[in-house]
Protein backbone atom coordinates (compact mmCIF):
# COMPACT_ATOMS: atom_id res chain seq x y z
CA UNK A 1 0.00 0.00 0.00
CA UNK A 2 1.59 3.15 -0.77
CA UNK A 3 0.78 6.14 1.09
CA UNK A 4 -0.96 9.41 0.18
CA UNK A 5 1.32 11.56 2.48
CA UNK A 6 4.09 9.89 0.67
CA UNK A 7 2.87 10.92 -2.35
CA UNK A 8 2.29 14.21 -1.21
CA UNK A 9 6.00 14.73 -0.20
CA UNK A 10 7.12 13.24 -3.07
CA UNK A 11 5.49 15.13 -5.48
CA UNK A 12 6.26 18.53 -3.83
CA UNK A 13 10.03 17.14 -4.60
CA UNK A 14 9.26 16.38 -7.93
CA UNK A 15 7.94 20.41 -8.22
CA UNK A 16 11.15 21.57 -7.20
CA UNK A 17 13.38 19.55 -9.04
CA UNK A 18 11.49 19.96 -12.26
CA UNK A 19 11.75 23.69 -11.75
CA UNK A 20 15.43 23.64 -10.93
CA UNK A 21 17.47 21.14 -12.23
CA UNK A 22 18.09 21.06 -16.11
CA UNK A 23 17.91 17.38 -16.89
CA UNK A 24 20.82 15.63 -18.26
CA UNK A 25 20.00 14.06 -21.52
CA UNK A 26 18.54 17.91 -22.73
CA UNK A 27 21.58 19.72 -21.09
CA UNK A 28 24.00 17.10 -22.93
CA UNK A 29 21.55 18.12 -26.19
CA UNK A 30 21.94 21.69 -25.75
CA UNK A 31 26.14 21.28 -25.43
CA UNK A 32 26.54 19.43 -28.55
CA UNK A 33 23.66 22.37 -30.43
CA UNK A 34 26.06 25.14 -28.46
CA UNK A 35 29.74 23.25 -29.48
CA UNK A 36 28.42 23.53 -33.57
CA UNK A 37 26.63 27.19 -33.32
CA UNK A 38 28.51 29.56 -35.61
CA UNK A 39 25.79 32.18 -35.21
CA UNK A 40 27.10 35.27 -32.57
CA UNK A 41 24.49 36.29 -30.95
CA UNK A 42 22.71 32.77 -30.91
CA UNK A 43 25.88 30.89 -29.44
CA UNK A 44 26.02 34.20 -26.81
CA UNK A 45 22.46 32.77 -25.83
CA UNK A 46 23.28 29.24 -25.85
CA UNK A 47 26.43 29.98 -23.41
CA UNK A 48 24.01 32.45 -21.16
CA UNK A 49 21.30 29.39 -20.68
CA UNK A 50 24.45 27.20 -19.66
CA UNK A 51 25.40 29.76 -17.34
CA UNK A 52 21.85 29.74 -15.82
CA UNK A 53 21.11 26.21 -15.28
CA UNK A 54 24.32 26.13 -13.05
CA UNK A 55 23.07 29.44 -11.27
CA UNK A 56 19.76 27.92 -10.56
CA UNK A 57 21.16 24.81 -9.41
CA UNK A 58 23.55 26.21 -6.97
CA UNK A 59 20.99 29.04 -5.75
CA UNK A 60 18.33 26.46 -6.16
CA UNK A 61 16.34 28.80 -7.55
CA UNK A 62 13.84 28.40 -10.68
CA UNK A 63 15.79 28.25 -13.71
CA UNK A 64 13.44 30.61 -15.34
CA UNK A 65 10.18 33.17 -13.99
CA UNK A 66 8.13 31.25 -16.29
CA UNK A 67 7.80 28.19 -14.52
CA UNK A 68 4.67 27.11 -16.95
CA UNK A 69 1.81 25.18 -16.21
CA UNK A 70 2.66 22.55 -13.98
CA UNK A 71 0.95 19.16 -14.89
CA UNK A 72 1.07 15.65 -13.78
CA UNK A 73 1.36 12.06 -15.58
CA UNK A 74 0.77 9.43 -13.39
CA UNK A 75 1.69 5.93 -14.40
CA UNK A 76 0.38 3.19 -11.86
CA UNK A 77 1.96 -0.65 -11.94
CA UNK A 78 -1.38 -2.87 -12.56
CA UNK A 79 -0.36 -4.59 -8.73
CA UNK A 80 0.14 -0.81 -7.04
CA UNK A 81 -2.26 -0.37 -4.09
CA UNK A 82 -3.40 3.51 -2.67
CA UNK A 83 -4.25 4.16 0.43
CA UNK A 84 -7.48 6.31 0.34
CA UNK A 85 -7.45 5.21 -3.73
CA UNK A 86 -7.44 7.62 -6.40
CA UNK A 87 -8.94 10.56 -5.22
CA UNK A 88 -6.75 10.67 -2.06
CA UNK A 89 -3.80 10.31 -4.46
CA UNK A 90 -5.66 13.06 -6.52
CA UNK A 91 -6.05 15.16 -3.40
CA UNK A 92 -2.07 15.20 -2.59
CA UNK A 93 -1.17 15.99 -6.06
CA UNK A 94 -3.66 19.10 -6.28
CA UNK A 95 -1.72 19.97 -2.63
CA UNK A 96 1.73 19.43 -3.67
CA UNK A 97 0.86 21.77 -6.35
CA UNK A 98 -0.46 24.46 -4.36
CA UNK A 99 2.33 23.95 -1.21
CA UNK A 100 5.48 23.62 -3.94
CA UNK A 101 4.36 26.93 -5.73
CA UNK A 102 4.42 28.73 -2.38
CA UNK A 103 7.66 27.47 -1.45
CA UNK A 104 10.39 26.85 -4.36
CA UNK A 105 8.41 29.13 -5.58
CA UNK A 106 6.78 28.80 -8.99
CA UNK A 107 5.04 31.91 -10.52
CA UNK A 108 1.17 31.14 -10.12
CA UNK A 109 0.46 30.76 -14.03
CA UNK A 110 -2.87 29.59 -13.30
CA UNK A 111 -5.78 31.68 -13.86
CA UNK A 112 -9.43 31.57 -14.63
CA UNK A 113 -9.93 31.83 -18.85
CA UNK A 114 -12.46 34.67 -18.65
CA UNK A 115 -12.88 36.14 -14.96
CA UNK A 116 -8.40 35.98 -14.35
CA UNK A 117 -9.02 34.61 -10.64
CA UNK A 118 -5.82 33.56 -9.16
CA UNK A 119 -5.92 31.43 -6.53
CA UNK A 120 -2.07 32.27 -6.71
CA UNK A 121 -1.44 28.49 -6.22
CA UNK A 122 -1.54 26.94 -9.68
CA UNK A 123 -4.62 25.19 -8.75
CA UNK A 124 -7.93 25.53 -10.33
CA UNK A 125 -10.77 24.09 -12.25
CA UNK A 126 -9.14 21.05 -14.33
CA UNK A 127 -5.83 22.43 -12.79
CA UNK A 128 -3.10 21.26 -12.54
CA UNK A 129 -4.25 18.49 -15.49
CA UNK A 130 -3.30 14.73 -13.88
CA UNK A 131 -3.09 11.98 -16.94
CA UNK A 132 -3.15 8.40 -16.09
CA UNK A 133 -1.55 4.95 -18.02
CA UNK A 134 -1.24 1.88 -16.58
CA UNK A 135 1.56 -1.32 -17.03
CA UNK A 136 0.96 -5.12 -16.85
CA UNK A 137 3.63 -5.38 -14.46
CA UNK A 138 4.41 -3.65 -10.80
CA UNK A 139 3.13 -2.62 -6.92
CA UNK A 140 4.74 1.09 -8.09
CA UNK A 141 3.48 4.14 -9.27
CA UNK A 142 5.71 6.70 -11.51
CA UNK A 143 4.95 10.26 -11.05
CA UNK A 144 5.89 12.60 -13.52
CA UNK A 145 5.82 17.01 -13.45
CA UNK A 146 6.14 18.62 -16.67
CA UNK A 147 6.42 22.32 -16.22
CA UNK A 148 5.72 23.24 -20.05
CA UNK A 149 5.76 26.88 -20.98
CA UNK A 150 1.91 27.94 -21.93
CA UNK A 151 1.95 29.74 -25.04
CA UNK A 152 3.81 29.48 -28.41
CA UNK A 153 5.30 26.55 -30.37
CA UNK A 154 2.42 24.32 -30.90
CA UNK A 155 -0.04 24.03 -33.53
CA UNK A 156 -2.28 21.39 -34.96
CA UNK A 157 -3.41 20.52 -38.65
CA UNK A 158 -5.88 18.19 -40.32
CA UNK A 159 -4.13 16.56 -43.21
CA UNK A 160 -4.65 13.60 -45.27
CA UNK A 161 -3.17 10.44 -46.66
CA UNK A 162 -2.75 12.64 -50.01
CA UNK A 163 -0.63 14.93 -48.48
CA UNK A 164 1.69 12.82 -47.73
CA UNK A 165 5.03 13.15 -46.28
CA UNK A 166 5.93 16.30 -48.57
CA UNK A 167 2.95 17.70 -46.38
CA UNK A 168 4.26 16.26 -43.05
CA UNK A 169 7.11 18.42 -43.78
CA UNK A 170 5.48 21.60 -44.76
CA UNK A 171 3.37 21.69 -41.67
CA UNK A 172 6.62 20.94 -39.45
CA UNK A 173 8.85 23.77 -40.59
CA UNK A 174 5.73 26.23 -40.97
CA UNK A 175 5.32 25.46 -37.25
CA UNK A 176 9.35 26.11 -36.38
CA UNK A 177 9.49 28.93 -38.57
CA UNK A 178 6.58 31.18 -37.30
CA UNK A 179 7.68 30.25 -33.88
CA UNK A 180 10.83 30.50 -34.11
CA UNK A 181 10.76 34.17 -35.05
CA UNK A 182 11.88 36.34 -32.19
CA UNK A 183 12.37 32.96 -30.26
CA UNK A 184 8.55 32.92 -29.17
CA UNK A 185 8.72 29.30 -28.61
CA UNK A 186 11.65 29.06 -26.79
CA UNK A 187 14.54 27.45 -29.11
CA UNK A 188 16.21 25.20 -29.03
CA UNK A 189 13.76 22.67 -28.04
CA UNK A 190 12.95 18.79 -28.03
CA UNK A 191 10.00 18.64 -29.93
CA UNK A 192 7.17 16.41 -30.09
CA UNK A 193 5.08 15.30 -33.64
CA UNK A 194 1.55 13.70 -33.14
CA UNK A 195 0.75 11.45 -35.87
CA UNK A 196 -2.76 10.01 -36.28
CA UNK A 197 -5.00 9.21 -33.57
CA UNK A 198 -8.51 11.66 -33.24
CA UNK A 199 -7.86 15.66 -32.97
CA UNK A 200 -7.30 15.45 -29.05
CA UNK A 201 -5.37 12.04 -29.24
CA UNK A 202 -3.40 13.59 -31.51
CA UNK A 203 -2.20 16.70 -29.41
CA UNK A 204 -2.00 14.52 -26.42
CA UNK A 205 0.44 12.33 -28.78
CA UNK A 206 2.71 15.10 -29.83
CA UNK A 207 2.58 16.92 -26.26
CA UNK A 208 3.79 13.77 -24.82
CA UNK A 209 6.31 12.58 -27.32
CA UNK A 210 8.39 16.60 -26.81
CA UNK A 211 7.80 16.53 -23.00
CA UNK A 212 7.85 12.43 -21.53
CA UNK A 213 10.84 11.19 -24.19
CA UNK A 214 14.08 12.23 -23.83
CA UNK A 215 16.61 13.48 -26.36
CA UNK A 216 18.57 10.74 -28.34
CA UNK A 217 15.12 8.38 -27.84
CA UNK A 218 13.88 6.40 -31.14
CA UNK A 219 10.50 5.51 -32.10
CA UNK A 220 11.07 1.54 -32.43
CA UNK A 221 9.91 1.16 -35.97
CA UNK A 222 12.94 2.14 -37.69
CA UNK A 223 11.34 4.50 -40.58
CA UNK A 224 9.27 6.50 -38.15
CA UNK A 225 12.97 6.78 -36.18
CA UNK A 226 14.69 7.78 -39.99
CA UNK A 227 11.86 10.25 -40.64
CA UNK A 228 13.06 11.90 -36.36
CA UNK A 229 16.30 11.67 -37.55
CA UNK A 230 15.95 13.61 -40.60
CA UNK A 231 13.52 16.13 -39.30
CA UNK A 232 15.91 16.69 -36.43
CA UNK A 233 18.37 17.91 -39.09
CA UNK A 234 15.66 19.67 -41.22
CA UNK A 235 14.95 21.88 -38.20
CA UNK A 236 18.62 22.74 -37.85
CA UNK A 237 18.60 23.96 -41.41
CA UNK A 238 16.64 26.38 -41.25
CA UNK A 239 18.91 28.81 -40.55
CA UNK A 240 17.57 30.03 -37.37
CA UNK A 241 18.82 29.11 -34.21
CA UNK A 242 18.42 30.48 -30.45
CA UNK A 243 16.10 33.51 -30.13
CA UNK A 244 15.49 33.61 -33.73
CA UNK A 245 18.77 35.11 -33.95
CA UNK A 246 21.26 33.50 -37.32
CA UNK A 247 22.17 30.00 -36.40
CA UNK A 248 21.62 26.48 -36.20
CA UNK A 249 20.30 25.47 -32.69
CA UNK A 250 16.18 24.98 -33.35
CA UNK A 251 15.75 21.09 -33.01
CA UNK A 252 17.65 19.12 -30.02
CA UNK A 253 15.50 15.96 -31.18
CA UNK A 254 12.49 15.26 -32.49
CA UNK A 255 10.32 12.86 -31.47
CA UNK A 256 7.24 11.33 -33.23
CA UNK A 257 4.49 9.60 -31.53
CA UNK A 258 1.50 7.59 -33.73
CA UNK A 259 -1.95 6.66 -33.25
CA UNK A 260 -4.46 4.70 -35.23
CA UNK A 261 -6.87 7.28 -36.92
CA UNK A 262 -9.57 7.63 -39.13
CA UNK A 263 -9.23 5.99 -42.87
CA UNK A 264 -9.73 9.65 -44.26
CA UNK A 265 -7.42 11.49 -41.93
CA UNK A 266 -3.63 12.23 -41.19
CA UNK A 267 -3.79 14.46 -37.75
CA UNK A 268 -0.54 16.47 -37.13
CA UNK A 269 0.77 17.86 -34.12
CA UNK A 270 3.58 19.96 -33.59
CA UNK A 271 5.14 20.93 -30.17
CA UNK A 272 7.87 22.34 -28.70
CA UNK A 273 9.27 21.91 -25.05
CA UNK A 274 11.41 24.76 -24.30
CA UNK A 275 14.73 25.58 -23.53
CA UNK A 276 14.35 24.46 -19.37
CA UNK A 277 12.78 21.25 -20.80
CA UNK A 278 11.46 21.34 -16.90
CA UNK A 279 10.62 17.30 -15.99
CA UNK A 280 11.14 15.25 -13.39
CA UNK A 281 10.41 11.38 -11.76
CA UNK A 282 10.00 9.25 -9.04
CA UNK A 283 9.01 5.99 -8.55
CA UNK A 284 7.64 5.07 -5.31
CA UNK A 285 7.75 0.98 -4.37
CA UNK A 286 4.67 -0.20 -1.82
CA UNK A 287 7.49 -0.66 0.28
CA UNK A 288 7.91 3.44 0.85
CA UNK A 289 11.34 3.74 -1.00
CA UNK A 290 11.68 6.22 -4.01
CA UNK A 291 13.38 6.29 -6.86
CA UNK A 292 13.92 9.61 -8.61
CA UNK A 293 15.02 9.97 -11.90
CA UNK A 294 14.84 12.44 -15.17
CA UNK A 295 13.28 9.94 -18.19
CA UNK A 296 9.82 9.20 -17.88
CA UNK A 297 10.06 5.99 -19.66
CA UNK A 298 6.20 6.61 -20.63
CA UNK A 299 6.41 5.36 -24.38
CA UNK A 300 6.61 1.36 -23.21
CA UNK A 301 5.74 -1.40 -25.80
CA UNK A 302 2.40 -1.55 -23.54
CA UNK A 303 1.35 2.08 -24.30
CA UNK A 304 2.17 1.36 -27.65
CA UNK A 305 0.48 -1.70 -28.28
CA UNK A 306 -1.64 -2.59 -31.70
CA UNK A 307 -3.18 -5.96 -30.67
CA UNK A 308 -6.69 -6.52 -28.59
CA UNK A 309 -4.64 -8.78 -25.79
CA UNK A 310 -1.78 -8.28 -24.08
CA UNK A 311 -0.45 -11.67 -23.98
CA UNK A 312 2.81 -12.43 -22.74
CA UNK A 313 6.68 -11.19 -23.24
CA UNK A 314 7.60 -12.93 -26.48
CA UNK A 315 5.26 -10.03 -27.93
CA UNK A 316 8.12 -7.60 -25.82
CA UNK A 317 10.84 -9.12 -26.85
CA UNK A 318 10.30 -8.88 -30.62
CA UNK A 319 9.18 -5.55 -30.19
CA UNK A 320 12.62 -4.96 -28.33
CA UNK A 321 14.40 -6.93 -31.21
CA UNK A 322 12.67 -4.68 -34.08
CA UNK B 1 31.45 27.81 -31.03
CA UNK B 2 31.65 31.30 -32.78
CA UNK B 3 34.02 33.35 -32.07
CA UNK B 4 33.10 37.09 -31.99
CA UNK B 5 30.78 37.83 -28.32
CA UNK B 6 29.05 41.06 -28.29
CA UNK B 7 30.08 43.83 -26.60
CA UNK B 8 28.91 44.44 -22.96
CA UNK B 9 27.62 47.43 -21.02
CA UNK B 10 26.44 48.90 -17.71
CA UNK B 11 23.31 51.01 -18.05
CA UNK B 12 20.99 53.14 -15.16
CA UNK B 13 17.37 52.20 -15.23
CA UNK B 14 17.33 56.07 -15.46
CA UNK B 15 19.49 56.06 -18.52
CA UNK B 16 20.50 59.45 -20.12
CA UNK B 17 19.77 60.28 -23.59
CA UNK B 18 23.53 59.78 -24.18
CA UNK B 19 23.73 56.74 -22.65
CA UNK B 20 20.74 55.27 -24.53
CA UNK B 21 22.33 56.77 -27.76
CA UNK B 22 25.41 54.49 -27.35
CA UNK B 23 23.46 51.30 -28.11
CA UNK B 24 24.06 49.57 -30.60
CA UNK B 25 21.69 46.30 -31.63
CA UNK B 26 22.79 43.89 -30.53
CA UNK B 27 25.37 45.17 -27.51
CA UNK B 28 24.70 43.01 -24.45
CA UNK B 29 23.01 44.99 -21.34
CA UNK B 30 23.30 44.72 -17.67
CA UNK B 31 20.91 47.06 -15.38
CA UNK B 32 21.20 49.05 -12.26
CA UNK B 33 18.90 50.88 -10.34
CA UNK B 34 15.31 50.51 -9.85
CA UNK B 35 13.05 48.72 -12.37
CA UNK B 36 9.02 47.86 -12.36
CA UNK B 37 7.00 45.12 -14.05
CA UNK B 38 3.69 46.20 -15.94
CA UNK B 39 1.57 44.45 -18.44
CA UNK B 40 -2.01 43.62 -19.40
CA UNK B 41 -3.05 44.07 -15.78
CA UNK B 42 -1.25 47.14 -14.71
CA UNK B 43 -1.86 48.86 -18.12
CA UNK B 44 -5.75 48.36 -18.08
CA UNK B 45 -5.88 49.57 -14.96
CA UNK B 46 -3.67 52.48 -15.05
CA UNK B 47 -4.57 52.92 -18.74
CA UNK B 48 -8.58 52.13 -18.66
CA UNK B 49 -9.81 52.12 -15.40
CA UNK B 50 -7.76 55.49 -14.81
CA UNK B 51 -6.32 54.52 -11.68
CA UNK B 52 -3.42 56.22 -10.36
CA UNK B 53 -0.44 54.63 -10.72
CA UNK B 54 0.68 53.38 -7.35
CA UNK B 55 4.58 54.43 -7.72
CA UNK B 56 6.02 57.88 -9.16
CA UNK B 57 7.02 57.79 -12.37
CA UNK B 58 9.62 57.92 -14.17
CA UNK B 59 11.52 59.72 -11.36
CA UNK B 60 11.68 56.47 -9.61
CA UNK B 61 12.42 54.18 -12.31
CA UNK B 62 12.05 54.70 -16.40
CA UNK B 63 12.52 51.09 -16.27
CA UNK B 64 9.05 49.14 -17.46
CA UNK B 65 9.75 44.92 -17.45
CA UNK B 66 7.31 43.10 -18.94
CA UNK B 67 7.80 40.02 -16.18
CA UNK B 68 5.66 38.43 -13.85
CA UNK B 69 8.39 36.71 -11.16
CA UNK B 70 8.32 33.35 -9.51
CA UNK B 71 7.57 34.86 -6.49
CA UNK B 72 5.21 34.58 -3.22
CA UNK B 73 4.53 36.88 -0.35
CA UNK B 74 5.13 35.15 3.29
CA UNK B 75 2.48 35.12 5.98
CA UNK B 76 4.86 38.21 7.65
CA UNK B 77 4.56 40.15 4.49
CA UNK B 78 8.40 39.63 3.59
CA UNK B 79 8.51 38.46 -0.43
CA UNK B 80 10.10 35.18 -1.28
CA UNK B 81 11.90 36.13 -5.22
CA UNK B 82 13.34 33.24 -7.20
CA UNK B 83 13.45 33.70 -10.86
CA UNK B 84 12.47 36.42 -13.15
CA UNK B 85 11.75 35.95 -16.87
CA UNK B 86 9.78 38.04 -19.25
CA UNK B 87 6.63 37.61 -21.65
CA UNK B 88 5.96 38.65 -24.90
CA UNK B 89 5.52 41.75 -25.06
CA UNK B 90 4.41 42.05 -28.90
CA UNK B 91 0.55 41.73 -26.83
CA UNK B 92 1.34 44.90 -25.51
CA UNK B 93 1.36 46.98 -28.29
CA UNK B 94 -1.93 48.47 -28.08
CA UNK B 95 -0.90 49.99 -24.86
CA UNK B 96 2.50 50.87 -25.24
CA UNK B 97 1.77 54.44 -26.24
CA UNK B 98 -0.64 55.78 -23.60
CA UNK B 99 1.97 54.03 -21.04
CA UNK B 100 5.13 55.98 -21.99
CA UNK B 101 3.24 58.90 -22.16
CA UNK B 102 1.91 58.27 -18.08
CA UNK B 103 4.90 56.56 -17.10
CA UNK B 104 8.22 58.37 -18.86
CA UNK B 105 9.63 55.12 -19.75
CA UNK B 106 12.59 55.14 -20.95
CA UNK B 107 13.57 51.62 -21.06
CA UNK B 108 10.73 48.91 -21.79
CA UNK B 109 12.35 45.07 -21.64
CA UNK B 110 10.53 42.09 -22.38
CA UNK B 111 10.49 38.91 -24.56
CA UNK B 112 10.67 38.79 -28.45
CA UNK B 113 10.41 43.18 -28.72
CA UNK B 114 7.43 45.01 -30.86
CA UNK B 115 7.27 45.74 -34.25
CA UNK B 116 9.88 48.12 -35.61
CA UNK B 117 6.77 49.87 -36.61
CA UNK B 118 6.13 50.30 -32.92
CA UNK B 119 9.26 50.98 -32.19
CA UNK B 120 8.90 54.39 -34.92
CA UNK B 121 5.32 55.44 -33.79
CA UNK B 122 5.97 55.09 -29.75
CA UNK B 123 9.38 54.79 -28.80
CA UNK B 124 11.56 57.07 -31.15
CA UNK B 125 9.22 59.75 -30.19
CA UNK B 126 9.75 58.89 -26.79
CA UNK B 127 13.19 58.45 -26.67
CA UNK B 128 12.79 54.95 -25.99
CA UNK B 129 14.36 51.46 -26.50
CA UNK B 130 13.64 48.09 -26.15
CA UNK B 131 15.87 45.31 -24.40
CA UNK B 132 15.00 41.82 -24.74
CA UNK B 133 15.77 39.04 -21.74
CA UNK B 134 17.91 36.29 -23.25
CA UNK B 135 17.28 32.73 -24.15
CA UNK B 136 13.88 33.69 -22.28
CA UNK B 137 15.04 31.17 -19.42
CA UNK B 138 17.57 33.01 -18.26
CA UNK B 139 15.48 33.55 -14.74
CA UNK B 140 18.35 32.10 -12.32
CA UNK B 141 20.52 34.74 -13.54
CA UNK B 142 18.63 37.53 -13.81
CA UNK B 143 17.17 36.37 -10.18
CA UNK B 144 21.05 36.85 -9.00
CA UNK B 145 20.45 40.43 -9.75
CA UNK B 146 18.07 41.40 -7.97
CA UNK B 147 19.03 43.05 -4.56
CA UNK B 148 15.28 43.24 -3.37
CA UNK B 149 12.05 43.80 -3.90
CA UNK B 150 10.92 47.25 -2.88
CA UNK B 151 7.31 46.80 -3.00
CA UNK B 152 3.99 44.90 -4.97
CA UNK B 153 1.52 47.24 -5.75
CA UNK B 154 -2.11 45.62 -6.56
CA UNK B 155 -1.66 42.44 -5.90
CA UNK B 156 -4.70 42.23 -4.22
CA UNK B 157 -6.64 43.64 -7.43
CA UNK B 158 -4.87 41.73 -10.20
CA UNK B 159 -3.18 38.85 -8.39
CA UNK B 160 0.83 38.11 -7.90
CA UNK B 161 1.26 37.56 -11.57
CA UNK B 162 0.13 40.70 -12.95
CA UNK B 163 0.95 42.90 -9.62
CA UNK B 164 3.52 45.69 -9.69
CA UNK B 165 6.42 44.45 -8.52
CA UNK B 166 9.05 47.14 -7.40
CA UNK B 167 12.67 45.68 -7.36
CA UNK B 168 16.38 47.10 -7.12
CA UNK B 169 18.58 45.44 -9.20
CA UNK B 170 22.43 45.40 -9.58
CA UNK B 171 24.23 44.13 -12.13
CA UNK B 172 20.87 42.36 -13.67
CA UNK B 173 21.72 40.79 -17.04
CA UNK B 174 21.81 39.99 -19.63
CA UNK B 175 19.75 41.67 -22.13
CA UNK B 176 20.12 42.27 -25.92
CA UNK B 177 19.36 45.43 -27.34
CA UNK B 178 16.44 44.66 -29.70
CA UNK B 179 15.75 48.29 -30.77
CA UNK B 180 17.62 51.59 -30.68
CA UNK B 181 16.83 55.31 -30.45
CA UNK B 182 15.92 55.09 -34.70
CA UNK B 183 13.74 52.64 -34.34
CA UNK B 184 15.60 49.90 -35.60
CA UNK B 185 14.87 46.37 -34.66
CA UNK B 186 17.72 43.56 -34.56
CA UNK B 187 14.92 40.54 -34.63
CA UNK B 188 13.85 42.46 -37.98
CA UNK B 189 16.96 42.44 -39.46
CA UNK B 190 18.05 38.69 -38.09
CA UNK B 191 14.26 38.09 -39.77
CA UNK B 192 15.57 38.85 -43.08
CA UNK B 193 18.73 37.46 -43.01
CA UNK B 194 17.05 34.15 -42.11
CA UNK B 195 14.22 34.83 -45.01
CA UNK B 196 16.71 34.34 -48.09
CA UNK B 197 17.13 30.57 -47.00
CA UNK B 198 13.59 30.14 -46.83
CA UNK B 199 12.68 29.20 -50.23
CA UNK B 200 15.49 26.86 -50.65
CA UNK B 201 14.37 24.96 -47.06
CA UNK B 202 10.90 24.82 -48.49
CA UNK B 203 11.70 22.79 -51.60
CA UNK B 204 9.99 19.16 -51.81
CA UNK B 205 7.28 20.01 -49.50
CA UNK B 206 3.71 20.70 -50.59
CA UNK B 207 0.67 23.02 -48.82
CA UNK B 208 -1.75 21.26 -47.07
CA UNK B 209 -5.04 19.98 -49.47
CA UNK B 210 -7.10 21.47 -47.19
CA UNK B 211 -6.35 25.44 -46.55
CA UNK B 212 -7.24 27.49 -43.42
CA UNK B 213 -8.34 30.67 -42.85
CA UNK B 214 -5.17 32.68 -42.94
CA UNK B 215 -4.03 31.50 -46.19
CA UNK B 216 -6.63 33.15 -48.18
CA UNK B 217 -7.70 37.13 -46.87
CA UNK B 218 -10.99 36.52 -49.06
CA UNK B 219 -13.15 34.63 -46.39
CA UNK B 220 -15.63 34.28 -49.21
CA UNK B 221 -12.75 31.29 -50.56
CA UNK B 222 -13.81 27.98 -49.89
CA UNK B 223 -10.70 26.02 -48.50
CA UNK B 224 -10.34 23.10 -50.54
Amino acid sequence: MISTNLIQQTAETLMEKAAIEIPQDYLEGLKGAASKEDGDLSAFVLQAMLENYEAAKEDRRAMCGDTGTPRWYVKMGNEAAIEGGPVAMETALRRATANATQNVPLRPNRVHPLWRTDHNNNVGIGAPEIEYAFEPDGDWIDLTTVHKGGLFGTDYRMLFPSDGIAGIKRFYLDSLVAFGKRGLACQPAIIGIGLGGTKDACMVLGKRAACLRVVGDKNPDPKIAALEAEFTELGNNIGMGAMGFVGSSMVIDCNIEVGYCHTGGMQMSVHAFCLSSRRAVARIYSDGHVEYRTDPNWFTPYQRRETVEWEDSAWLEKAHAN
Amino acid sequence: MAGKSPRKLRLSTNPTHEALSELRLGDVVYLDGTLYTAREGVYMRALEEKANIPMELPAKSAANFHCSPAASINSDGSFNLGAVTATASFRFSKWIGDWMAASGAKLIIGKGGMSAEDYKQHFVPNGAVYLTTVGYGTGALLGRGVKKVVDVHWHEELGLAQAMWVIEVENMGPFIVESDLKGNSLFERENEKIARNLEALYEGTKPATLKRYGETDDRKDELI
